[in-house]
């Protein structure tokens, strides 16, 4: 399994910003008649990384994705791909992008290499290429065994895995993923999330999901856009800062009176759960767990749990959204 | 571009809609055939006495011609309703939209991949009169002449279909306004008849897609009515990529 999260985005995180960005896009805004769907998003996207793009359903991500593959043109903004501007020179762009939209665009009635095929020959592959290119797709999303099956006879998770290889056929810079593991089973998502894994190695990957513990797994960045505006864009490691919370639970099976607990040095109030468990409330610079252990040893409270507690992720997704729709609520 | 077209022309042959309408066409087209063969057997000896009279060609390759033209009526809006209709049905589109590939050459190529489709139906059509050529003289020209009116008018009725298909997702409906939109322009002329009022009749019969084939039937080939048709196959082609574009922009 390749390093995820914190530890490969320390490792190149530093040329992460020497080098232009491969993607880029700059004040995007679209909107479908009145209603304004994208507005002013700009971020970028550089090599090697894996950027998440969260929010709720209806929040903007899907068009998004569709402007940044050339299948919606921005009311505002530019993208540029690769140094080539997507809407002036839409060929040299999409050259260099991959995408799979929430639907795979698939031809039920072609077998998964003639389909490969096509799309290999669509993306201008040189023809003395194609079937190493072919192949090799077909090998990198496990599609071995169903090459000469028909598209339309396969299951969704390898449908997905068809939509994925058709993506990445032409070796893009930037693969676009919108909600690549909706509507599988649990296995099935599984797969998917190792196989984007293993192309995040070799391409920059921008996946949209509403699944938090997805982003969480894949991502090195994590951008959260609601009701069409980007409210949150930092690394992975930021996101779990948000969701560190000064709390310590533990249980003890002959517990000290609740003083004897609140006199630990940072401790600011104990909360009783049950006769056994408390949680404990501290000043975020001072952790009291060395001294809590120490004292549940000398004065044998019989320790039997301690865990610090973390916000979950939705937690934390839901504050930076409430926080976002109080701030707009004021400046409006 | 060619790719497209060569995509297209498989995925129609690997759906039993082509080959129903091939085995279909090729019956119906067969039947029509013996009977303009028998007609003019009757006629054969009445005729002989004549001189200049019509011959083989008059009497049975160029009213085949203008029953296979009717026929094509009928089926050019099965053929041409699933092009982009269906694509939009399926989210298939968005793979020719994020693929390096202009809008232009999307549309080409759909057009041109469903044209060799009628092409190959129109050669198994032609074959027919053509074999009359082992027993008797044909007059290759005016043969040629209905050909070429056949090929542009089915390649009118195919811009005509492709461009009904990119405003809908709904493969039937495309079909529905594909049938009568040619339908439309096939009777328009009726109008024409009826002498109302000059300028509207005159209108009327030179929009008229039958009329424009009727000259070529008779083997002349005017340049005004290969004008029509080259008129009608860009201006659908360019309303297509119009379409599509203007989807793009919202």
């Amino acid at each position: 399994m390749p390093p995820s999260g914190p530890y490969k985005l320390n490792r190149i995180y530093k040329h992460f910003m020497t080098s232009p960005p491969l993607l880029s896009a700059q004040s995007l805004s679209h909107n479908y008649g009145t209603h304004l769907a994208v507005n002013n998003v700009s971020f970028d996207i550089y090599k090697g990384e894996v950027l998440g793009f969260l929010g709720p359903n209806g929040a903007g991500k899907s068009t998004t994705m569709k402007m940044l593959s050339g299948n919606l043109a921005p009311n505002h903004g530019q993208i540029m791909i690769n140094g080539y501007d997507l809407l002036s020179q839409p060929k040299q762009a999409k050259a260099h992008i991959g995408y799979l939209p929430e639907q795979p665009p698939l031809y039920k009635e072609l077998t998964v290499k003639e389909f490969l095929y096509f799309c290999a020959k669509i993306n201008l592959i040189p023809s003395n290429n194609i079937n190493s290119a072919v192949n090799t797709a077909i090998e990198r999303c496990g599609l071995g065994d169903m090459t000469k099956r028909l598209i339309g006879n396969l299951s969704k998770g390898y449908q997905q895995r068809v939509g994925i290889a058709q993506a990445i056929i032409h070796t893009p810079a930037v693969v676009i993923l919108d909600e690549p593991t909706s509507g599988l089973d649990p296995i099935q998502i599984r797969e998917i999330r190792h196989l984007i894994r293993d192309i995040a190695t070799e391409h920059s990957v921008i996946l949209s999901t509403h699944i938090l513990p997805e982003v969480q797994m894949l991502c090195d960045r994590v951008q959260i856009i609601s009701h069409g505006h980007l409210i949150f864009n930092d690394t992975i490691s930021g996101l779990n800062k948000q969701r560190q919370a000064s709390n310590l639970l533990c249980t003890l099976l002959s517990p000290p009176p609740l003083l004897a607990l609140q006199q630990i040095t940072g401790v600011i109030t104990v909360d009783r759960l049950n006769p056994t468990q408390f949680r404990l409330h501290y000043q975020p610079d001072i952790n009291p767990t060395a001294e809590l252990l120490n004292l549940a040893v000398t004065e044998q409270w019989q320790l039997t749990e301690l865990m610090p507690e973390q916000h979950s992720l939705e937690d934390v997704f839901m504050n930076i959204i409430q926080q976002e729709s109080v701030t707009v609520g004021q400046t409006i | 571009m060619f790719t497209l077209a060569r995509n297209e022309l498989y995925r129609l042959f690997l759906s039993p809609l082509a080959w129903v309408i091939l085995a279909l066409c090729q019956i119906l087209i067969a039947y029509l055939f013996l009977t303009h063969i028998d007609y003019f057997m009757q006629l054969q000896g009445k005729m002989s006495a004549i001189p200049g009279a019509p011959g083989v060609t008059e009497l049975i390759a160029i009213p085949l011609l203008n029953n296979a033209a009717t026929i094509l009526l009928l089926i050019a809006p099965l053929i041409t309703m699933r092009l982009i209709a269906e694509e939009r049905r399926n989210n298939s589109l968005p793979l020719l939209f994020s693929a390096p590939l202009s809008i232009q050459q999307i549309v080409f190529g759909k057009y041109l991949g469903t044209l060799s489709f009628f092409i190959i139906l129109l050669i198994l059509i032609s074959l027919m009169p053509l074999s009359l050529s082992l027993g008797a003289d044909l007059d290759y020209g005016v043969i040629a002449s209905g050909l070429l009116g056949l090929v542009l008018l089915v390649a009118s009725f195919t811009a005509i279909g492709l461009f009904l298909s990119s405003l809908t997702a709904q493969p039937t409906i495309a079909a529905v306004t594909t049938f009568a939109t040619l339908f439309l322009l096939w009777i328009i002329d009726w109008a024409g008849n009826t002498q109302v009022t000059a300028s509207t009749s005159d209108l009327f019969s030179w929009l008229s897609l039958l009329r424009h084939y009727e000259p070529l039937l008779q083997g002349e080939v005017n340049s005004s009515d290969l004008a029509y048709y080259l008129i009608i196959i860009v201006a659908f082609l360019v309303l297509t990529i119009r379409r599509l574009d203007a989807e793009r922009l919202n």
